[in-house]
């Protein structure tokens, strides 16, 4: 690594161009400097690069559409529930979408209204959803980083454990699972359908802090002796972030897809309403297989795919914002137009 | 009647048993299913190579096209054929692959019968190398591959497109550039390479996940493999066919982490021997 040295100082503005404060030793004399000054200034700087980050965002339709489908899918979850009645089972069944709009999606077998099921299927959806991904990706991203970073016994340590809740089959435990505890909490089963789908997470960003653990900039702080503690959160997880929330999103959407299945399946007990459960309702009445009953099993499917969709589309957009090769690029871009 | 099916012992003291089972288990012998009356071992030696068939080309053809559309990406980040293969795969890995399975069945299964929508081959037809059996097995596979490729390779693709887009940023690109190589050779052996390493840590993962995952894809296509019997185990509560069906699983993620652990400096030198060398700092 010798011939490196002389270069790396050279190098560094350049290499780690998430803008200057990700270069260790401006932030190391920031911090020294901020402690006297406590600036309003630094507010200011952190509000500017706050908006600068979100017009990036913004700025892609991606993001755009996400966002926007994303508020629908809240405003379902919020205002929804409250004006869309309850479904109330009702003797006539299978009337079909788009008649009355007492039904606008029409009837299921059991005289439901699907849209009013989809309606009040959603907080409950969201709860998992959302358990699911905290938990997995708050601990996939922890034990990922720490290890990579601190190799040797740590690593080993962390690696092992991970290996272990790794070769445990997910989707069986989670079937076998389920089946003993029944859980009935959106919570409950959102962590226990993301329960080892940290492991997968954590080798990957594990896999990654490996090469990036080499690269000058880290390399630097090491040796100017920033804490190891510093180093992670400002140098490497930055540089993880895409992988981090790419992971969230993962998760989240595989909390969503599993647990639809588990209902889908009826491994999971019924419980009130889930978008799985009235696809299990519909797939079991023969829906797949009569067109005119077909809407029962398709509109809650939508609601699935388009959730899911709009998530890895969000991720798509905070792709640029997250990237800091990116949005450096676009930062070098505005100030040249703005000169 | 408890020791014939799960050949233990129950008034011996624990781990009297476990050995036992232990034992058995070196001897390959699972038990009997309830359910089936026939040995667990023997179910499953039958249905893993239809499992693994099913997964792995699902597996290799996805793979392929996602690195592949991936790397494409990279290169053209920004463009407009980015955005608009982006968007498809996005579209398409946003669905759910057995929600894909059930419209390719209504499709092609229900409404005009083209594929079958169910089992392995057609009833009657004599198992053997010939062309014709061939053609029937990839016919009752056709669905089950499809669904699985079309919802794969979306995530994938992305997910090397992130990497490529980063390993672009590098500075070794730049001298390779400036070397004038030519800009197939940068891609394939600079941009590709570099990239792959985290999807192929998560591959071989996914490898042993797609034998749980066939628990799903299975029980839509009515296809008689791993998954299929072990959903069948937890439905009936045939633990000895739960108990196999779990090992099998488990042995499956092990063999292919271990594997993605030796192979990992062949892909990435700078992983196997980088960090010993700077540890010296």
């Amino acid at each position: 690594m010798k011939p490196t040295e002389e270069s790396t100082h050279e190098q560094k503005p350049t290499s780690t161009d998430g803008g200057t404060k990700e270069f260790p030793l401006a932030s190391f004399q920031e911090n020294q400097s901020n402690e006297s000054e406590l600036g309003s200034s630094r507010l200011q700087e952190i509000l500017l690069e706050f908006h600068a980050i979100w017009k990036v965002a913004w700025s892609d339709w991606r993001t755009k559409v996400s966002l926007i489908v994303l508020g629908l899918y809240a405003l379902m979850g919020t205002v929804g529930v409250l004006i869309v009645p309850e479904p109330t089972l009702y003797p006539e069944a299978w009337i079909q979408p788009f008649t009355t709009w007492q039904y606008p999606l029409g009837t299921n077998g059991n005289g439901q209204s699907v849209f009013g099921a989809i309606v009040h299927a959603a907080p409950s959806m969201y709860i998992m959803i959302l358990a699911g991904g905290v938990f997995a990706t708050s601990i996939g991203a922890t034990i990922g980083i720490v290890s990579g970073y601190k190799r040797g016994r740590v690593d080993e340590l962390l690696m092992t454990f991970t290996d272990v809740a790794m070769t445990i089959p997910g989707l069986p435990l989670i079937i076998v699972l389920s089946a003993v505890f029944e859980p009935t909490h959106p919570v409950l089963v959102g962590i226990l359908i993301s329960i080892n789908s940290w492991a997968g997470h954590a080798r990957g960003i594990r896999s990654q802090v490996l090469t990036v653990r080499e690269e000058s900039f880290v390399e630097a702080s090491r040796f100017m002796g920033v804490n190891t503690r510093q180093i992670l959160t400002r140098d490497i997880t930055p540089q993880m972030m895409p992988l981090i929330l790419i992971g969230f999103v993962d998760t989240s959407k595989q909390v969503i897809f599993s647990s639809v299945a588990l209902y889908f399946l009826g491994v999971l007990p019924f419980e009130g309403l889930n978008w799985g459960v009235l696809m299990n309702l519909a797939y079991k009445s023969g829906s797949a297989q009569t067109p005119s009953q077909f809407h029962a099993l398709l509109y809650p499917i939508l609601a699935v795919i388009f959730l899911s969709w709009a998530m890895i589309m969000l991720v798509q957009g905070l792709d640029r914002v997250v990237n800091p090769r990116i949005r450096a690029k676009h930062k070098s871009e505005k100030k040249e137009s703005g000169q | 009647m408890v020791e014939q099916y799960i050949s233990i012992r129950p008034d011996e003291p624990i781990w009297v048993q476990y050995i036992d089972y232990f034992i058995s288990l070196l001897s390959f012998d699972l038990g009997t299913s309830f359910f089936y009356n026939r040995s667990v071992s023997a179910i499953y030696a039958e249905a893993l190579p239809w499992t693994l068939f099913i997964m792995g080309v699902a597996l290799i053809i996805s793979l392929a096209i996602s690195i592949a559309l991936g790397a494409f990406l990279a290169y053209h980040e920004g463009t407009k054929i980015d955005y608009f293969l982006s968007t498809f795969s996005v579209t398409m890995n946003s669905i759910p692959y057995y929600i894909m399975g059930v419209f390719l069945l209504v499709i092609f299964a229900y409404t005009y019968g083209l594929f079958p929508s169910g089992n392995r081959t057609s009833m009657g037809i004599e198992a053997g190398f010939t062309l014709e059996y061939f053609i029937d097995v990839l016919w009752h596979a056709a669905l089950p591959i499809l669904s699985v490729v079309l919802t794969a390779f979306g995530g994938r693709a992305l997910r090397m497109r992130g990497n490529a887009i980063r390993v672009l940023g590098e500075d070794y690109l730049q001298v390779a550039r400036l070397r004038g190589l030519k800009s197939g050779r940068i891609r394939t052996q600079y941009v590709a390479r570099n990239a792959v390493l985290p999807i192929y840590t998560s591959i071989m993962i996914q490898i042993g996940f797609m034998l749980g995952g066939s628990i799903i894809l299975e029980q839509i296509f009515r296809y008689p493999g791993v998954g299929y019997f072990f959903f069948r185990s937890i439905s009936s509560r045939d633990y000895p066919l739960m108990m196999g069906g779990f090992l099998i699983i488990t042995f499956a993620v092990i063999i292919a982490v271990t594997i993605a652990d030796m192979t990992y400096g062949l892909i990435d030198p700078r992983a196997s021997t980088g960090g010993d060398s700077h540890e010296a700092y």
